[in-house]
């Protein structure tokens, strides 16, 4: 009897600490919210455009990274890939409003995820990190060679056009909270697909992919949705930065690129839902810092030592980091 | 003047021996990669970095000192090994047994080091490097013109690598090597120096970049920046011969540069990508290369 009580007390005190702990974080939440919602007052709105784009690209990629343990160096395709679409449509037809421009980058960027994934699937680990990183590379020189991209120049003055026909989106008040709002949207149902049963599976793929199998999921199926998503979210962020800024460049192509959004992941915190976000701050603002200095030339060789120090010392990130601490001090 | 797929014989032999040479450096490259991956399980994404080194020591020497072109074949690949060892000894050490994915991003990150000091002091544009007197000249063939120095590069070349396979595969060493990295407890146990082992295991792999480097210096512009495109297509070989494999890395290798001279020839747009374009084809049927082990 005796224990029986107990037992339902140390229930009870779990789910009270599972509880305050979910309204810290709701709170938390709102807090970053309210931010977000208040920051175009204090900061220029076209630089917080950008981080916000690379914030999605990166969450986006966490997914794949993070949440099912797939790395993938070929992500720049993706960006590209909705990037040049959306850039060509907005270009080439008037008529277009700037959502259904964004909405086909984005289904292109997911079918070229669809074909990725069937082909890199079927091998793992650092395979797969290759296998993806030479498909994209073939994506770079279709870019290259193609027509309608403008080659080395890349594609120039992309309308912004207005939303629904309705909003002007030159206004960079207006174009802010809507890239908010597609940032949001993205991050929201990526933290709804990791808590969803969808998202267990990934998880327990992740952690130990010959169990997944003999529990009887079809793991493959699995891992290409979750590609799929995490293209298609990558596609999204790489459609609406070609309306921000107006351009669509081969450096959204390039390898570099690939690596950036894992620097990005990485250092923010792999497998966290802020990490990535935290992670593309950290990058964009360094990058924008050293190119205002006379440090400018030294970007490559400074994120490089990024990595390495990254990988050497806290590989959990930033996020992962606070994280543990919290964990072992606070509780 | 006779013609092959409507292509006169001498423009098509010339693109292919162009193209033999570039085989000769992706079978080098890809050879060294295959050393590091087969025996660490290192995907060494600063391979392409090694090489721009080996080529960049090359022509540093001879403008600094003066060292000539045979010497620098030999010390170059020395001096880039040592540094290659050194990076093993300070940094790859401490992730090893870690997610083979971490190694691959530790590179990525040295690359990207190396690459940027150096575009920062010597620029993108290109060093000369003037060949020496011995090479200048070439044969006719009668079907196409062969300058000396590259029937030199595809000769050693080939020397190198079966040198390379011969020892791995036939030699006491080499059988100490893969059973090293197969089970370095009992290799301990049996008295031998696992970790230094991998250290030089990884600087010969390093060094066979290097020497595909001072190799490169004459015929091709030497830059920081030589080392990151010819990676991703070196990687590409890499998958396309089956990762383990020593030998499909070699032939792979070779075949590659063939495949991409003939497309120069007949789809001079798609000479870039066709090398990827394979790759994709040979995933599609044989999902673990040509010359695979694993199923």
């Amino acid at each position: 009897m005796a224990t029986t009580t107990t037992q339902t007390d140390i229930q009870q005190s779990i789910v009270k600490q599972q509880k305050s702990e979910q309204r810290k974080k709701r709170i938390l939440n709102l807090v970053l919210l309210a931010l977000l919602l208040l920051a175009p007052a204090v900061m220029y709105p076209v630089f917080l455009m950008k981080i916000l784009c690379f914030a999605l690209f990166a969450v986006a990629f966490n997914l794949l990274l993070g949440f099912t343990g797939l790395l993938s160096f070929g992500h720049a395709a993706f960006l590209a890939a909705g990037s040049y679409t959306t850039g060509y449509l907005l270009s080439n037809f008037s008529g277009l409003t700037t959502e259904m421009g964004i909405v086909v980058g984005t289904a292109a960027a997911t079918v070229l995820g669809l074909g990725f994934g069937v082909v890199a699937i079927r091998r793992q680990g650092i395979y797969f990190a290759m296998i993806t990183l030479a498909l994209a590379q073939l994506v770079y020189f279709f870019f290259v060679q193609a027509p309608f991209t403008g080659g080395e120049d890349g594609m120039h003055g992309v309308p912004r056009g207005y939303l629904f026909g309705v909003v002007d989106l030159s206004n960079n008040y207006a174009m802010y909270y809507f890239v908010l709002a597609v940032f949001l949207g993205g991050y929201l149902l990526v933290q709804r697909i990791v808590g969803s049963p969808f998202g267990q599976v990934l998880k327990a793929i992740k952690q130990n992919e010959p169990r997944a199998v003999s529990l009887g999921y079809n793991v493959d199926r699995y891992k290409l949705l979750a590609f799929v998503i995490s293209a298609s979210l990558a596609g999204l962020a790489g459609s609406v930065k070609t309306v921000v800024f107006q351009l669509a460049s081969l450096n959204d192509a390039h390898w570099h690129m690939s690596g950036e959004v894992i620097l990005m992941t990485l250092l923010g915190g792999t497998g966290t839902l802020l990490g990535p976000v935290i992670g593309a701050t950290f990058v964009v603002n360094l990058e924008y810092q050293l190119s205002q200095g006379p440090m400018g030339d030294w970007v490559d060789p400074i994120l490089g030592g990024i990595f390495i120090l990254t990988v050497m010392a806290f590989r959990s990130g930033i996020v992962g980091e606070i994280q543990n601490f919290m964990r072992k001090n606070m509780s | 003047m006779s013609m092959i797929l409507g292509v006169p014989v001498t423009v098509l032999s010339g693109q292919l021996m162009l193209g033999v040479i570039n085989g000769a450096f992706y079978a080098l490259l890809s050879l060294g990669l295959a050393v590091i991956f087969g025996l660490l399980k290192i995907i060494n994404f600063a391979h392409g970095a090694m090489y721009m080194l080996g080529a960049m020591c090359t022509v540093l020497m001879f403008d600094a000192f003066g060292v000539n072109y045979w010497v620098a074949l030999f010390v170059a690949p020395l001096v880039v090994g040592c540094f290659g060892i050194l990076l093993e000894y300070f940094l790859l050490r401490r992730i090893a047994g870690q997610d083979h994915i971490y190694s691959l991003l530790l590179t990525f990150g040295v690359a990207l080091v190396l690459q940027g000091v150096l575009t920062n002091i010597y620029g993108v544009s290109g060093l000369r490097y003037t060949m020496p007197d011995i090479f200048k000249g070439g044969m006719n063939l009668g079907f196409m013109f062969l300058p000396y120095y590259r029937a030199w590069v595809i000769v050693v070349a080939l020397l190198v690598c079966f040198g390379t396979w011969f020892m791995i595969e036939k030699t006491r060493l080499g059988s100490y090597l893969r059973a090293g990295t197969e089970d370095s407890q009992l290799m301990q146990g049996f008295g031998i120096n696992v970790p230094l082992l991998i250290s030089l295991t990884y600087g010969f792999g390093v060094m066979l970049a290097a020497f595909a480097g001072a190799l490169a210096a004459p015929i091709y512009s030497v830059s920081p920046v030589m080392g990151s495109n010819i990676l991703i297509v070196v990687f590409a070989v890499v998958v396309i011969g089956g990762m383990g494999s020593i030998a499909g890395a070699v032939i792979t290798g070779l075949l590659m540069g063939v495949v991409e001279g003939l497309t120069k020839v007949i789809y001079p747009e798609g000479s870039a990508a066709v090398i990827f374009l394979v790759m994709v084809i040979v995933l599609l049927i044989r999902p673990s290369g040509l010359f695979g082990k694993e199923a």
